[in-house]
Formats: C-alpha cells, structure tokens, sequence
C-alpha cells in the first residue's frame, strides 16, 4: 500500500497531488508535462519535494513536517527507467543480480530462477546490454528492479522509447507480472491503449494536479474532463470466456454487465480477459430494437449526459452498474428526447480486445 | 646485456622507480581531485582547479623551487615531515615528490573529463537498487571511468619519466639517488666524450615512452571493450 501527498515548485511548475496505490497496477495517467515522472521521482528519492509525505506499507520515506527523508538506497522502491538504464559494464546476469547484492538476506523474496523465466530473458544471461534489443533491455530492466525485492515498483513510461512491435513484445510481461508478482505496481503513462489494457486503478494527472482516480473501469468511463483524444473514450470491461461457438466462429465473453459475443479468441474457455468499447461503437436504442445486425446488445439506464461538442454528444449509461459509454449526435438526442434515469438498449458495434 | 655500464643501468632502474611511485601515489589524490572539480560546485572552485593546474603553466624551475622552500630540509612542511623520519630533500623520494607534482594536472585532466561523461542516470538507478553513494562509486563509476584512469596514470607515468627541470631544482643531480634518465643525459652532454652515453641513454628513454604509449593503447582499448561489452 502507497500513499503520497506532495507539494513542490520546479520552475513554474507547480505539483500538488495526493493518491493511493493498493495491490495490482495503478496508472498515472496523462499528457506529458503533467507532472507524472516528478511524482514517481518523488517516491522513488530521487526528487525532495519542498513538502509532502510518501508511505509505503506504513513505513515513512518522506515527512516534510518531521524534517524526514530516506535517500533512495534505503527504500527499496524499484524503479524501471524509460530508457532501461542497464550498467553497461556488466553482463545481464550481473545486471539482473545488481539490486541482490544489497538486499538484506532476510528481505530476498524475489527468486533469480522465477523472474528470469517470467520474464522469458532465460537466453540472454551472458549477454552485454549493447548487444540487446529495445525489447529485451527493458524486460532485463524490470528484471533487476524486481530482483532487489522492492517493496512497491515504479515504471516511467517503459513502452515509451519501443515500437508498436517491441510493445506488443513486452505487454504480456506486464500483465503477468501485475497478475502473479504481488508487488503493487504504479505505471506511468501517457498511452491510452497501455492504461486500457493494464491498469486496475487510474490516476488521472493534469497539469500537477489529481483529475480523477479510481478504478480504471469508472474513470476511463468519467465524461469530460478526460484528456482523450475524441474516439478513444470507451469504457473498459473485465471478462470471462464462457464458450466458444465454434460454428460460427465467435467467442461469447461473460461480463457484469451482459454476454457479448466477438469475433473467435484464442483462450481457453474460462480464462479472464478485458475488453473495451469505444463509445463511438455504441448506437442507443429506446427499446430493444428487431431485425438489427449487430450482434451485442446491452440494457441500461442514462446515468449521465455530457457537454455538447460540435454535432456529437458524449452519454454514459449504467448497464448492471457498470460504465458503457455512447457518442451519438445532438440531433438524435433531441428526436429521441433522451433523458437521465431512462432506459435503453446500448447497440454495440464492435468490441476490441483489450488484454488479459 | 652489457652495453649499458652499471651506472646507466641504475639510473634506467631510479627512473622507473621514481615514476613508479609517482604514479602511485597521485594516482589517489588525482582521482579525488578530478571527482571535486568534476561533480562539485563550491566557493574556491576556480581556486582549486588553478592550484591544480599550477605546475604545467609556471616554469619547472619555479615549481622545484617551491618543493624546496615547502619539502626542504629546514622547509615549512619539510622540518615537521622530517621529524617524524620522512626526508624529501636530495633523496629519491623527493625525486618522486616533484615528478608527482609535475605529472599531476595531466593525471587530474584526464580523469575528470572520462567522470563528467560518465552518465549520471546510471549512478541514480544504482542508487534505486540499494546502492549507497560509495557502493555507487565502486561498483558503477569507477569501472565506467577506468579507461580515463588508466589513461591519466600513464600521462603521470610518462611525464616523470621525463621530468627534469623541477627534479634538479629540488633535489639536484646525486648519482645513484636522483639522478634520473633526464639528468643523467644532461650530465653526459656536460662530460667530454660523453655522447655515447648520451646517445644509449636517449635510446632507452624513446624505447620506454614507446612501451609507455603501447601499454596505453591496450589497456585502454581492454578498458573499453570492458565498458561497452562488445
């Protein structure tokens, strides 16, 4: 569990923000210049904010008001850098058993054996970091963060230096070690698609400050205010893989909020997975409409309509208490005479596959 | 081999041991030095690094003379060192002393250009890792450095090798205790007929610097190949 509260001045910049991260991988998230990395300095030591408190598992780093700062060496806060960082003198293996040397005995959890083969870096042991690819510098990176044993792990934009290629790489890395590692994870980012598909809970940062936070599901689905790019708001659903309809060649996902059907996944029936749905993919419907192709359809009630833009209007509905988003036009707000707390039936058009 | 005679021999052998030590022993105060100049900002900096490049701008005969005034037998420094048994004054290690000296700008230079390219995000990850500022020293920007060390030890090693003006000052020209590769050809162009000493003795200076440079070469390439593990 971290829980931080800072207050500095760099520049005319100016941070004042407070979160919380528990289990899983919380992402803060935002354009750049937001103020993420210097919150991730912060907790990491290697910024002193000129006022703040950082806890980890109730252990305090920084105290402003009791005069308490623990240098960087002593908080066993892993940090993953966005361009790797390797020591270019060492081999992987040195590299990835670096954090080990300095670990007290008694605190070495992390297994040199497990974290190689989850990170699949089995191979390049022997190896000098000039020698590796985009890719594989950073899994060896996240590798010797984690073989310090670290209390919490910090990313600061990990993906950011990799092609789309080296990324879809690395993702499933990610996941599993959200998944299986039991550290908590504070992931910053400024890449929707990476939020979407890895974070349990969101920090929404905007310049220096907290926007929003809360679980991903509810904050990715908040209208307005959100700095997306138009079409790339859609709520994000946690799934499981109900059955497979072979004959048709489709998947049916089970989700709070309704079955969905996709386009067939290579899963096992049972295996959790997460989707997102676009809120321009979503049509609305006032009762459940005959003789239509799409294939989804969920029930749910107006729960929010947003500001006006151009000739569109951003709604997001409560289907089963969880988030869908909808962009239709004004026009049809009107000739609909849509209003909140009314039922309706969410068309949906296309569901993407998110991650595991 | 007998084409040296016995007294040339001793001199090859007084000149090796005095760059030896002078090279040893400034190689630790050098790399200090280079560190402060390289990675601090404090009131008397500009002081520092001029007082550190002192010995390469002003004549050797000025530096020698200020050893003698400082290390001398009844010196400021030299009469209190001597009390306690450490004689500098017309002794080999006086000789040392003032090639010392003399090598050590060289020596500060290099170091501290190869410590301002080290990149510094490095010793901040390290410092991630649990590392504390001197583990941090010795485990990432010593070995990232090496090659700016080495190279600075050889430019000592070199220069007092060579070093004649200061040493003669300050410790004058004693067969058999300071009198070096340098003096010791001085010497011979003084004597009568001594040019074929002269000339033997030129031979072996330009073979060691030859040696001196070529080791150089090598270990600052293994140096590197270290670092950028190709």
């Amino acid at each position: 569990m971290l829980d931080v509260a800072v207050n500095h001045h760099q520049g005319d910049f100016h941070l004042q923000a407070a979160f919380a991260a528990g289990a899983g991988l919380t992402a803060l998230f935002g354009r750049s210049g937001s103020g993420k990395t210097t919150l991730v300095n912060v907790i990491a030591g290697l910024v002193k904010p000129e006022q703040g408190r950082v806890t980890v598992d109730g252990l305090t780093l920084i105290d402003s008001d009791k005069r308490l700062f623990v240098p960087p060496h002593r908080r066993r806060v892993g940090y993953v850098f966005q361009e790797g960082r390797l020591f270019p003198h060492l081999t992987v293996r040195q590299n990835l058993r670096y954090g080990r040397w300095f670990t007290p005995a008694p605190e070495r959890r992390a297994k040199f054996d497990d974290v190689v083969a989850l990170l699949g870096i089995g191979a390049l042991l022997d190896r000098h970091p000039q020698s590796l690819s985009g890719g594989e510098k950073q899994r060896v990176a996240i590798g010797r963060a984690l073989l310090a044993s670290p209390r919490i792990l910090l990313m600061d934009e990990p993906l950011a230096a990799l092609d789309d290629a080296r990324k879809a790489e690395i993702l499933p890395y990610i996941e599993r070690l959200r998944d299986e590692a039991g550290i908590p994870i504070v992931y910053v980012s400024h890449a929707v698609a990476e939020v979407v598909r890895l974070a349990t809970t969101v920090v929404m940062m905007e310049g220096g400050r907290v926007a929003a936070a809360g679980p991903a599901g509810e904050v990715m689905a908040r209208l307005g205010g959100l700095p997306l790019a138009r079409g790339e708001a859609g709520a994000i659903l946690d799934a499981q893989l109900r059955e497979v309809d072979d004959g048709y060649g489709l998947s049916v996902i089970a989700t709070q909020a309704g079955d969905l059907r996709v386009p067939r996944l290579d899963l096992p029936v049972g295996a959790r997975l997460r989707v997102q749905i676009l809120a321009r993919d979503v049509m609305i419907a006032r009762r459940p409409p005959d003789g239509v192709s799409a294939l989804n359809m969920l029930p749910g009630r107006i729960a929010e309509i947003g500001e006006a833009t151009g000739a569109s209007v951003d709604l997001r509905l409560d289907c089963q208490g969880v988030p869908v988003l909808a962009q239709i036009t004004r026009r049809s707000l009107d000739v609909l005479g849509l209003k909140i707390g009314e039922s309706v039936t969410a068309v949906i058009k296309s569901v993407t596959f998110a991650g595991r | 081999m007998n084409w040296l005679t016995p007294e040339e021999w001793q001199v090859v052998g007084l000149s090796l041991r005095v760059a030896l030590w002078a090279t040893l022993g400034s190689l630790p105060v050098g790399l200090f030095v280079a560190w402060i100049l390289a990675r601090k900002r404090f009131w008397g900096h500009a002081l520092l690094n001029a007082l550190t490049h002192l010995p390469l701008i002003m004549p050797p005969v000025v530096t020698g003379y200020i050893l003698l005034i400082l290390f001398g037998r009844r010196g400021v420094i030299g009469e209190w060192l001597a009390d306690i048994g450490i004689v500098f004054a017309f002794r080999w290690t006086g000789a040392a002393l003032a090639c010392a000296v003399m090598g050590f700008p060289l020596m500060v230079r290099a170091m501290r250009l190869s410590i301002e390219a080290v990149d510094r995000r490095l010793e901040a990850a390290a410092g991630t890792l649990g590392a504390s500022p001197i583990m941090v020293f010795l485990t990432v920007t010593l070995p990232l450095i090496l090659p700016g060390v080495v190279a600075g030890a050889i430019l000592g090693f070199a220069k007092a090798m060579g070093e004649f003006g200061a040493t003669i000052t300050f410790v004058s020209n004693i067969p058999g205790e300071t009198r070096t590769l340098p003096t010791a050809i001085y010497t011979y162009l003084n004597v009568p007929g001594g040019d074929a000493g002269a000339i033997r003795l030129t031979l072996i200076s330009v073979a060691l610097s030859l040696a001196a440079l070529l080791v150089s070469e090598w270990l600052a390439r293994r140096a590197a190949r270290h670092v950028g593990g190709v």
